[in-house]
């Protein structure tokens, strides 16, 4: 049933959208609970399956835009799990304590829903580009679709009461996953992260959650849920993104004015190495990729697109490589495996 | 660069983070980034929610916590100080003096002003006054009147909704009712 996900690349890999030279995705995650089962953290490991069969009603008589698919988290083996993980459709949480979880997903992706995680319901939009907007729109079509069937913890003091007290209100983390190869290189990265987080943003210099780290990439992510409606939410992050996207173009225009040659051999050297290299782990290979889309962005390297890019980002992760081998590689197993899968791909 | 940890393999993951304002890096080999991924999710959300904690002023001085216990779910208010994690719904009730100022704390507000859901079942708007009209003596008892205008507020709001929602359903004769 996964293996249906691997060989075509989720929707917000698309490189398209938006913003795309500068934005990767936008998502949306809700987090609701159901009033007659106590909350996962005391809900006895028993009584998960009975929330997991309350929402596999409750999806199939719900009139979504896109049909959802169950999987049961326990019978799904660790390589799977970990191909959720690389894909941000899981957390790394849930898929290390399977137990009574399960999974609703969307063909293409966009749309999931983890249940049993820290609250009953986490459900999430993922859209490629910059585009907020109908990111909000769908999930909360699925939002109002679920509460037909379903009673929400909710208080008309302070908003929908989740597990855990960062998330009370809204329930609502609203993030965009950005490209900043230019910020890092010019060194004003962390003034412009700090101005974020003075705002109550966080950005996490992290590639998703929690899991393997990609230098270029920050998820910026609303830290607040509580005194704000959604829509306010949403167009303040709108409001930080647009700016952070000038201040990224702006340095990128600076490096091509002041250090043209320097820059493009830079972009160049990688290019080289990603379609050349007989091993490479993924952090040489995510730091190259990241020039390389530099490169594209700017024009610079072309006949590849951002698309193929996005695309490698994840496929090169030690699940997906699994995966696509369909067998368990060690460390060096991988490294052989992802160095001739980007020599294919990008025509070494 | 040698992996902060191990300090024996190359560092090939590098994680830059804010954490209390500050960005902070670390270099990490494949192995050790593996092992502590979990790990730094984990302390990160944790130890966001302690700084939200540790000047927890007002209440926690007049109300002694201790002995404080969800009887819906058995949380006690000492457990989910360590775990950051509420048992069910019925502990914002049992907790609410202290949740109340742990909420102002990490959010700067009290106030829900996003969306709410359809009332069905369990819940009705004339249940939630009810409830708010309880929160507010109890802000009054305390002498928190800044929080007792915020909840005040909030039932002239909800009665309005009620009145509009009872002439609505006045109109369509009452056949969608709830
Ligand atoms: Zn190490
Ligand atoms: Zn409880």
């Amino acid at each position: 049933m996964l293996d249906k996900f691997i060989n075509n690349p989720g929707e917000w890999l698309k490189g398209k959208g938006p913003y795309s030279d500068v934005v990767i995705s936008s998502r949306i995650r809700l987090a609701r609970n159901l009033r007659e089962f106590l909350f996962p953290v005391k809900l006895p490991v028993k009584s998960r399956a009975d929330v997991v069969n309350k929402i596999d009603k409750v999806v199939k008589e719900a009139k979504f835009s896109k049909p959802l698919f169950k999987f049961n988290m326990e019978s799904m083996d660790i390589l799977d799990r970990h191909f959720l993980l690389e894909r941000h459709l899981a957390s790394l949480e849930f898929i290390n304590n399977p137990k009574g979880r399960a999974l609703f997903l969307s063909k293409d992706e966009t749309i999931s829903i983890m249940v049993n995680e820290e609250d009953h319901l986490r459900l999430q939009v993922i859209k490629s580009g910059f585009d907020l907007p109908l990111v909000w729109s769908i999930i909360n079509n699925i939002d109002e679709c679920l509460a037909e069937h379903l009673d929400f913890a909710f208080s008309a003091d302070i908003g929908f009461l989740t597990s855990c007290p960062t998330n009370t209100g809204t329930g609502m983390r609203a993030s965009v996953m950005v490209h900043l190869p230019g910020l890092i290189m010019t060194k004003r990265i962390n003034k412009v992260l700090n101005l974020i987080t003075k705002l109550s943003f966080t950005a996490r210099g992290l590639f998703g959650e929690g899991t393997q780290a990609l230098g270029n990439f920050f998820q910026i992510s609303n830290q607040v849920t509580l005194g704000l409606s959604e829509q306010e939410i949403i167009d303040s992050l709108r409001n930080i993104i647009s700016q952070l996207r000038e201040q990224e173009l702006g340095a990128r225009k600076y490096l091509l004015d002041k250090q043209g040659p320097a820059i493009e051999d830079k972009i160049w050297r990688s290019y080289g190495i990603l379609k050349s290299a007989r091993l490479i782990d993924s952090g040489e290979t995510l730091q190259h990729l990241s020039l390389l889309r530099l490169g594209v962005d700017l024009g610079i390297i072309k006949g590849i697109t951002r698309a193929m890019l996005d695309y490698l980002f994840i496929i090169i992760q030690p699940a997906h490589l699994q995966k696509l081998q369909g067998r368990v590689l060690n460390v060096r197993e991988r490294d052989f495996i992802r160095a001739a899968l980007l020599r294919e791909k990008l025509g070494g | 660069m040698l992996c902060d940890i191990c300090h024996k393999n190359q560092a090939t993951v590098h994680l830059t983070e804010i954490y209390a304002g500050k960005v902070r890096e670390l270099h990490l080999c494949q192995e050790c980034a593996a092992k502590q991924a979990e790990i730094i999710q984990k302390q990160f959300s944790i130890s966001d929610f302690l700084a939200g904690l540790a000047d927890f002023g007002g209440i926690e001085r007049r109300e002694n916590s201790s002995g404080l216990i969800c009887p819906n779910c058995g949380m006690s208010y000492e457990e989910f100080k360590k775990v950051g994690k509420f048992g069910c719904e019925n502990c914002y009730k049992v907790f609410r003096d202290h949740i109340i100022y742990l909420l102002r704390k990490l959010h700067g507000s009290t106030q829900h002003k996003g969306k709410y859901p359809k009332f069905k079942g369990g819940i009705s708007l004339e249940g939630q006054i009810e409830e708010l009209k309880k929160y507010l003596d109890r802000a009054v008892s305390l002498e928190e009147y800044e929080e007792a205008a915020r909840i005040r507020d909030n039932i002239r709001r909800l009665e309005k909704k009620l009145r509009e929602k009872k002439s609505r359903d006045g109109k369509e004769g009452g056949k969608n009712a709830g």
